[in-house]
């Protein structure tokens, strides 16, 4: 079983210079990674054909890894990078990774954007509700009267739920995962990437350097548990109690639309040009 | 199919017949003639017509046009594109120009050939937004953070704007860095009549795919130019592009020679080229004793008032650098050991005169002529000043 994994993983890994990787031990962002390749596989497409897109942040150190069309852009702006490169070679899948900080801080704005246009791009958060590189200040996800080295008094601020924020700015397919869920992750991320619109998957991830540290959440390994114990699955959350699921976040695809998608919209203004000129081509040879 | 697109084209493009267009139109026509097949914006005065005129017309080529979010999206997305393959633009101003430089910057790092066109306005901040100004001259020099060597282009006609927007995606290709053209106010609203080249005239070069297999493909090879080839996304070479210091493939590094490399290599990009990226026109000179040195719309004010300077037997000539950075030290220091005045005319509070300043020789005095309320320099302004210093 582990030997079919890892080779799954090594088909699309790198070799060269960039290993070992920057991740602590212990860290989500390596099972997200896994995910992420394990779909890609699932859907057999060539190499050549995948784009991966990141910003600034420890997840958004993903794409060095990974052997395809890789792009690490400046803090919070992949959604916009991605948009140009779907844009101007649209048999490309794009897929943009970053987290929390990157894409709902710095990048809430292209972020919120991109889900209204319904760009076919697939957006991956990985969630591990902190700023991890810069060393654990509080991110947009920050629960309410947690710490964070920013916050050494207790969050005081109100937190985003990512899931939440991308269904009501327009993504037309909405899922989230947890790095404990590791299968349900890469079935859920292969989802979104066959679908076609600005299609997003938040993945609950651990921070047990800094998060785990300055809320006493213990360590990797217990994080990871927690996820188990606090995760409902969207289909017995449909049947349960707003007061059963405080506390809990729900699992599995929570959203999914469709409505024209804006690659293909552009796409058809482009083609009645070329009608046109294929039209009045004719009408003068004739 | 390069065919069928120039067939097209040429329902709104006219070669070699004479039409009255703006300058922010010339800049959208060179665009579409330089092969521009990409633009993301954001509307701001006075560049906003660059943007509507080209999401009427690419799409009429192939093209794409989108409109982002802001400006530091407009940038991000053109640099997206340019990687995936298209050549792209963007164009704004002041402010939006401002919110660009940080991406600008990956744009040098990371090597991406577009272009910005940036119509200048009155600033700081929100500043004179119809007004007419040349106070981002040294933004465009030093604008991002670091270390870095750009090439800027001053049109100063409608002409220009045509040409030398066509210019500035040929040089970035070459050389695949970001280019900026600073047009103004002024010439983004002038009317002027301009013939377009035929498609043949035009000197467009885009940067050489590379012809090794994917396995040997190195994106940011250091060649002994330090131009390279580039593959673009989807094309087999799957190669990483980072905003970090990166070694010849790509990927990030700590070494110190890697590092002095890449940094080395942008600057010798540029600085090993200057013959190539010396534009300057150089008017009544010879026997000058006086030099004018405009640049942008201003230089249309110290042509008139050279004329103007002659009858009255004054021995003026003008020097006006159409690529602006890199500074063409080598022909201004020439001209500065033949005169012992020199004017710089400038719609700020003194930008460039510091870099003429630089190459002062011996006793050449080098004085300003500055305005900042919004309004052009006049040639009698110049003439006045010329003979204010000459009684």
């Amino acid at each position: 079983m582990v030997e079919q994994v890892s080779n799954v993983t090594h088909k699309y890994l790198r070799p060269k210079k960039t290993f070992p990787n920057v991740w602590c031990p212990g860290c989500g962002i390596g099972i997200a990674m896994g995910a992420l390749i394990r779909a890609i596989d699932s859907l057999n497409f060539n190499k050549d054909d995948v784009s991966v897109v990141s910003g600034i942040g420890c997840t958004a150190r993903i794409p060095v890894y990974l052997d395809f069309n890789t792009l690490h852009t400046t803090h919070g702006r992949a959604i916009a990078f991605a948009t140009g490169v779907k844009l101007a070679n649209p048999k490309l899948h794009v897929i943009v990774i970053s987290g929390d900080g990157d894409l709902l801080a710095i990048g809430g704005n292209h972020f919120i954007h991109a889900a209204r246009r319904n760009i076919d791009i697939t957006c991956i958060l990985v969630n591990n509700y902190i700023y991890g590189m810069t060393g654990g200040q509080y991110s947009p996800t920050t629960p309410f009267a947690k710490n964070a080295s920013t916050a050494p008094y207790g969050m005081i601020e109100q937190s985003f739920d990512p899931s939440d924020l991308a269904k009501s700015s327009g993504a037309t397919y909405v899922a989230r995962g947890t790095v404990y869920h590791a299968s349900q992750l890469s079935r859920l991320i292969s989802q979104a990437i066959s679908h076609n619109g600005f299609s997003f998957v938040e993945v609950i991830s651990n921070c047990h350097t800094q998060y785990g540290r300055l809320n006493r959440e213990g360590s990797a390994v217990k994080m990871i548990q927690w996820q188990k114990e606090y995760a409902v699955p969207a289909s017995a959350a449909a049947r349960m109690t707003r007061e059963e699921l405080e506390g809990k976040f729900v699992t599995g695809k929570l959203h999914e639309v469709f409505r024209p998608e804006y690659v293909s919209e552009y796409q058809k203004i482009i083609d009645k040009f070329n009608e046109e000129e294929e039209e009045n081509r004719q009408l003068q040879e004739s | 199919m390069a065919e069928v697109e120039t067939k097209r084209k040429k329902s709104f493009y006219k070669e070699n017949v004479p039409l009255l267009m703006q300058g922010n139109e010339a800049c959208a026509l060179g665009a579409l003639a330089a092969g521009c097949r990409f633009f993301a914006g954001y509307p701001i005065t006075p560049s906003t017509e660059i943007a509507e005129i080209l999401s009427r017309l690419l799409p009429r080529v192939g093209g794409k046009f989108i409109q982002m979010e802001d400006e530091i999206a407009s940038i991000a997305a053109i640099i997206g594109a340019s990687i995936a393959g298209a050549k792209a633009m963007t164009s704004t101003s002041g402010p939006g120009y401002s919110l660009m430089q940080e991406n600008l910057g990956y744009a040098y790092m990371a090597e991406v050939p577009c272009v910005i066109v940036n119509v200048m306005r009155g600033g700081p901040s929100t500043g004179l937004p119809t007004k007419v100004a040349q106070g981002d001259v040294m933004q465009s020099k030093w604008g991002t953070h670091g270390d870095y060597f750009p090439i800027v282009i001053v049109p100063s006609s409608v002409k220009e704007c045509f040409d030398y927007t066509v210019k500035a995606f040929s040089l970035s290709e070459e050389y695949r860095i970001p280019v900026t053209v600073l047009s103004d106010e002024v010439l983004g609203h002038m009317r002027e009549i301009v013939k377009l080249p035929s498609q043949e005239e035009l000197n467009i070069v885009t940067v050489p795919k590379p012809y090794e297999p994917p396995e040997w493909y190195k994106h940011f090879e250091i060649t002994p130019d330090f131009r390279s080839p580039m593959a673009s996304f989807g094309e087999g070479y799957r190669f990483h592009l980072t905003g970090l210091t990166h070694d010849e493939y790509g990927f990030p590094t700590a070494s110190k020679t890697e590092i002095v490399r890449k940094l080395e290599k942008l600057r010798l990009k540029t600085m090993r080229h200057l013959d190539e990226l010396t534009d300057v026109r150089v008017e009544m000179m010879d026997d000058a004793h006086i030099m004018i040195f405009a640049y942008g719309s201003t230089a249309r004010a110290a042509r008139q008032a050279i004329r103007m300077a002659r009858k009255r037997r004054f021995k003026v000539g003008l020097i006006q650098p159409r690529i602006i950075w890199p500074f063409p030290d080598q022909i201004v220091r020439e001209y500065l050991e033949r005169v012992d005045l020199v004017i710089v005319p400038e719609l700020n509070q003194g930008q460039i005169i510091r870099e003429v300043k630089r190459l002062r020789y011996r006793h050449v005095k080098i004085i300003g002529l500055n305005r900042f309320d919004g309004e052009l320099i006049t040639p009698q302004q110049i003439l006045d000043k010329l003979k204010e210093e000459r009684h």
